[in-house]
């Protein structure tokens, strides 16, 4: 055996044992200095074979064993004499790679918040500062002769690409800046540009290195380190043609990370950085020959997972979002005789998505779906008819349709960017500008705004209910219609009695009125007539809306509506202080209240007194507190609620609301849940909660996120309204098995909302449970 | 007893009223003191629509007639005169906002038309009794000193032009239904009747204008008439030098830029007509400008023929640029038909409406530097002295 070998293995040897048993500071201290001569650069130094044999088997060993070491106690035995410098230069100095992977082993070895941890991560922290990551990935390009193990490299890369995920799961709320990925990748991308240039420095000198090595292991880690960071690298096609080359198409790993993982999954970034990346990629598979086919495959399996019914269910919004960008940009990248080849598969697949987007619940993912056919179609079928919807502008809609327009041509890539200079755009804004001063000299005067400037109203609106349902019935006039539906409202809630006397008939007439001419904001004031007569007369009206629900011919427009105004109606209803009004404006009541019958004479006289005798500085707006009246919905909830729930899952041919109806069915949950939240304090609330328990539990696992969304606020409702003692003793077997479905959705739903919703239902009920332990307690 | 701290906002000046938490926006106004605020030039979303800057109210009927009198001239403080459905014509101290007199002259008819006469403190007052009453104002006197007997029995208002020496010209409804009247004041004598030919059949003359080209002595008669046609008389003639079909239904008002020859007219359909008259004394409609309501009851262009005002059926005015006809503002204030509008030399606009209430409003300021407008005069006076050639 080489006699320097066992020299220094018996040396190590020695230390480690004193380095993790002793508790004398000089003695560290000294084992420490005399390792440190192994170390390169250092004073006196050891012989270069032995500091060779220490570096390759013993330095990993050293560093644990001062890892595990770092300790408030241990450091304190030599605090005055540096030892905490001294093991840190170990770390810092020793190679690299070795002392990064003892670094990451130990942190993530730590088993919770620590002194150690921390100590550790700081290290790690300064191990990035001093720039030692280049020294990594130098070391692992010098490897000449003894090829690196192909495991420990790939060991490496993980661990260089994970760091800053690992470090925060370990470290939570304690991390680091210096471990966020904003800061992260830019460093490393900055220390590989440092290593390349050093690479290149080395083949000019001759020096034989092996840049293979660097190259296509590193190529994921590049992508990484490339696309998280917009700051330092410019997102732009042509960049990352320049670094990666045909990569793509020689490289399958390559492959599957541009077009697979990048392209579905990485929609975590921030919204801002999203877009340019999706640009920068695709630009860079269309910007070559040979790549675009990968382009074309990228769309079809985009198109596909954009238009599968179950990726629309459990995918979640931002990724639908980010998928729906993708196929945009694919689209307006790709040239017609490429599209016009794979037409029909394309086609094929669109339209599915299409279908299954319309269908769901959610205005977003519908919107999506719409503004992708549209343009879709165009690229697809431009000589067909063109395919529109009706969607209403938005920031969402006009990002993506901006997406659509064909990119500029990238061929002239620093010219065409919008950071030109200043003056020359500015140009024929100025020419303008004299044209006009010379030519409409005294054209300064700004209008002012004229948007109020409306028609002018002529028709005599109707003073009396009768007339209004006349008029809304038979009438040819539409000056007059119009005036009868926009008066309407007002005389309900004015002649109560009068409109009693026709409510039925009035909400028959109001549910099937149809907008026959173009009245500006027909909806709002058809719901706010419909609502006044509920509330007007709500038993029967309740009734008639609660039958015509499941009634045959209606549309599903007209069903939802009667939910609405069911909701709209029990919440007037239920508002406090909404009759005593009435009486407290108008003079004093004819009939006073049973129990007071002999008072006002005398308390009249004293107020007179009192008041003659007071001498007020101001006198604030006589206001009493609001009076405590009977919750008017409490009466007649039972009228809202149980009819509702009477046929959902019968069927019927025009309406089956656990099949495709399923907008209703969830609009159906969130008006239960309104309403039982509405009767709150009422007698009904118990048999309610339960029924909507009941109705909950059976429908619990729909594959709707907007149903799942209703019921469970459905549930939270049901918590929030009924007392929770009698929730206790009526309810307690439902209670458990929503508890336990709960948490389920709280963990896996995959719509955020509905998670959200799962736990705050989730501490409704966890407030319950200790208010109830709190009350029983004493 | 009781004591209020609150401030009556009767009593005190406009100070006391403005310590007041809230007050409400036009009490606000009053207390401001009169600064016209420029509108920002630069402003990327359109202006909120003006609010007035004060209302005068206390007429107790709609107000069918105003007119600005004195201010410009340095003699006071000017005032506003008003002419209500009840008969009664008020004079509005500007400054005080309140009124100063109250003439009462026409047996509790309509007051339709109000004048005042440049010479003197006279004013004229046309009413639905039939009578053109000349009132003296001066010294605080408010006395009818002259009154005249009208033949029409329609809505059309007189029209004043002065020749100097204390005399003057006045052109009303005729006697026959489709005649207007000139006559020589002071002196009440008839100068002709202008009776429009057999065939033509224009109806009733529903609003006159006199007046003549700064080039030439010759008065003339603009009359916008029932059937929609503006004409165009030559008063010394006594024929009519052109007539122009500008509106389907009666001419309700119109006003006249003599210095652009170029006038605009408001009628009971949806549109307002902008014509001009050309080298011939030919009148020829140049456009229409369409409007969101139909009927005007009143136009008047500013004096210095920047803007002009429209009063509106739909309880509107409407301000547009005169030069281009660009709508510059809709001014919504009035909870009835306006009947009327009036300019003041100063810039301030009038109008009055059924609603009782006179709404006073100061938009686009006159500016004080006039070069600009005094080239406009030179290039316009040029062309009305061809319109007379």
């Amino acid at each position: 055996m080489d006699p320097a070998v066992s020299a220094v293995r018996v040396a190590v040897r020695e230390a480690v044992h004193t380095l993790s048993s002793c508790e004398d500071g000089d003695r560290v201290l000294s084992t420490l200095g005399s390792l440190k001569r192994y170390l390169s650069g250092a004073e006196s130094p050891a012989p270069p074979g032995e500091q060779e044999e220490f570096a390759r088997v013993h330095f990993a060993a050293v560093l644990r064993c001062l890892a595990g070491r770092l300790s408030p106690g241990w450091l304190e035995l030599g605090a005055d004499d540096g030892l905490e410098e001294l093991c840190a230069s170990f770390f810092l100095e020793g190679p690299a790679d070795q002392a990064f992977l003892v670094l990451m082993e130990s942190i993530e070895g730590a088993a919770g918040p620590s002194f150690r941890l921390m100590k550790t991560a700081q290290l790690l922290a300064r191990f990035l500062g001093a720039g030692r990551m280049a020294a990594v990935m130098e070391g692992q390009c010098r490897r000449l002769g003894e090829p690196a193990s192909p495991l420990l490299q790939e060991t490496l890369l993980t661990k260089v690409v994970g760091l800053p995920d690992r470090l925060a799961n370990r470290l939570q709320r304690e991390n680091l800046d210096a471990f966020l990925p904003q800061n992260y990748f830019p460093l490393l991308a900055e220390e590989m540009v440092r290593v390349l240039q050093a690479v290149v420095d080395s083949l000019r000198g001759a020096v034989t290195l092996c840049p293979s090595l660097l190259v296509p292991p590193n190529l994921e880690f590049m992508l990484f380190s490339l696309h998280p960071s917009p700051p330092t690298v410019p997102h732009r096609p042509e960049v990352l043609s320049r670094l990666l080359g045909n990569l793509v198409i020689k490289n399958k790993k390559a492959q599957f990370v541009m077009t697979r993982k990048l392209l579905f999954l990485q929609y975590h970034h921030s919204v801002r950085a999203r877009t340019p990346m999706l640009q920068s990629l695709l630009g860079y598979l269309a910007a070559d020959s040979q790549r675009r086919p990968l382009l074309v495959q990228a769309l079809k399996g985009l198109l596909e997972t954009w238009g599968s019914a179950s990726a629309i269910r459990h995918a979640p919004l931002e990724q639908q979002r980010y998928l729906s960008k993708a196929v945009l940009i694919c689209l307006a990248r790709l040239g017609e005789a490429e599209l016009r080849d794979s037409r029909d598969e394309l086609l094929a697949s669109l339209m599915a998505g299409v279908k299954s987007r319309l269908d769901s619940s959610l205005p977003v993912v519908r919107r999506l779906g719409m503004i992708v056919a549209e343009t879709a179609s165009a690229r697809l079928h431009p000589e067909g008819p063109p395919l529109r919807f009706q969607y209403e502008e938005d920031e969402l809609s006009r990002e993506m349709l901006a997406l659509a327009a064909p990119p500029p041509a990238d061929d002239s890539p620093v010219e065409a960017r919008p950071d030109v200079p200043l003056p020359c755009r500015l140009g024929p804004v100025a020419e303008t500008k004299t044209k006009r001063s010379i030519g409409w000299g005294d054209d300064e005067l700004v209008p002012y705004d004229m948007s109020g400037d409306q028609e002018l109203k002529r028709s005599k609106a109707p003073t009396y209910v009768r007339d209004c349902l006349e008029a809304l019935t038979s009438c040819e006039d539409w000056g007059r219609w119009e005036a009868a539906l926009r008066a309407l409202e007002g005389l309900v809630i004015r002649n109560p009695a009068a409109a009693r006397e026709v409510s039925v008939e009035l909400a028959k007439v109001l549910l099937h009125l149809e907008e026959k001419t173009c009245v500006e904001g027909f909806e709002g004031l058809r719901q706010r007539a419909l609502v006044a007569v509920v509330v007007t007369d709500p038993a029967p009206v309740a009734e008639y809306l609660t039958t015509q629900f499941y009634a045959l011919n209606f549309s599903l427009r007209q069903r939802m509506d009667i939910l609405d105004v069911l909701t709209l109606a029990a919440q007037e209803l239920s508002r406090p202080g909404r009759l005593p009004k009435a009486p407290q404006c108008g003079p004093p009541g004819p009939a006073p209240p049973p129990g007071s019958t002999v008072a006002p004479a005398w308390r009249t006289v004293v107020e007179e007194r009192i008041r003659s005798k007071t001498r007020r500085f101001s006198k604030g707006s006589a206001r009493r507190g609001r009076d405590a009246g009977p919750n008017q919905f409490n009466v007649v909830a039972g009228y809202f609620f149980f009819p509702l729930l009477r046929h959902f899952d019968r069927p019927l041919v025009t309406f089956d609301l656990l099949g495709d109806d399923q907008l209703v069915l969830g609009r159906l949950a969130h008006t239960l849940g309104a309403l039982m939240c509405l009767a709150v304090n009422t007698a009904v609330a118990v048999p309610m909660g339960k029924a909507l328990l009941e109705f909950v539990w059976t429908l619990r696992f729909h594959g709707d996120a907007y149903v799942r969304r209703g019921l469970l606020s459905a549930v939270s409702s049901v918590l929030l309204s009924v007392p929770g003692e009698q929730l206790l003793a009526d309810l307690p077997d439902e209670l458990l098995e929503a508890r336990s479905w709960l948490a389920d959705v709280a963990e896996r739903d995959s719509d955020e909302d509905c998670r959200t919703l799962a736990i705050q239902a989730l501490l409704l009920l966890e407030k319950l449970r200790d208010r109830l332990l709190a009350l029983a307690a004493p | 007893m009781q004591v209020a701290l609150g401030v009556s906002p009767w009593d005190g000046d406009g100070t006391a009223v403005s310590g007041r938490r809230s007050v409400d926006p036009l009490r606000r106004r009053l207390a401001e003191p009169q600064v016209t605020a420029l509108p920002p030039r630069m402003a990327a979303s359109p202006l909120p629509p003006p609010d007035p800057r004060f209302v005068l109210r206390g007429t107790q009927s709609a107000v069918h007639a105003l007119h600005f009198f004195g201010g410009a001239q340095g003699q006071g403080h000017p005032l506003l005169l008003s002419g209500s459905l009840s008969g009664l014509v008020h004079i509005w101290s500007l400054q005080t906002r309140r009124p100063v007199a109250i003439l009462d002259g026409h047996q509790g008819q309509c007051v339709t038309w109000l004048q005042t006469l440049p010479q003197g403190h006279q004013l004229l007052s046309q009413g639905r009794d039939l009578k053109l009453c000349l009132w003296d104002l001066a010294e605080g006197r408010n006395a009818v000193v002259d009154s005249m007997h009208l033949e029409s029995m329609g809505f059309c208002r007189s029209s004043v032009l002065t020749r100097g020496q204390g005399k003057w010209m006045l052109a009303m409804p005729g006697s026959g239904s489709d005649e207007v009247q000139i006559l020589e004041m002071p002196s009440k004598t008839s100068v002709c009747t202008l009776k429009p030919e057999a065939d033509a059949k224009p109806g009733m003359p529903m609003c006159l204008e006199l007046w003549q080209a700064e080039s030439s002595p010759r008065p003339l008669l603009l009359a916008g008439y029932e059937d929609g046609s503006v004409a165009l008389w030559d008063v010394s003639e006594r024929k009519v030098c052109s007539r122009v079909a500008c509106h389907t239904e009666p001419v309700m008002g119109f006003g006249f830029d003599s210095q652009k020859a170029r006038g605009v007219s408001g009628s009971a359909e949806k549109a307002l007509a902008v014509w001009s008259l050309d080298e011939q004394q030919a009148l020829q409609v140049c456009k229409t400008h369409e409007l969101t309501n139909p009927g005007i009851a009143d136009v008047k262009i500013r004096p210095d023929r920047k803007i002009l005002a429209t009063a509106g059926w739909d309880h509107r005015v409407r301000v547009f640029h005169w030069r281009t006809m660009k709508p510059l503002a809709v001014l919504s204030f009035h909870s009835a038909t306006v009947h009327c509008v009036a300019f003041a030399t100063d810039g301030l606009l009038a109008a009055g409406s059924g609603d009782q209430r006179i709404s006073i409003w100061s938009l686009y300021p006159i500016s004080s530097d006039s070069s600009t407008s005094s080239l406009g005069h030179v290039e316009h006076r040029e062309v009305g002295a061809h319109a007379l050639a």
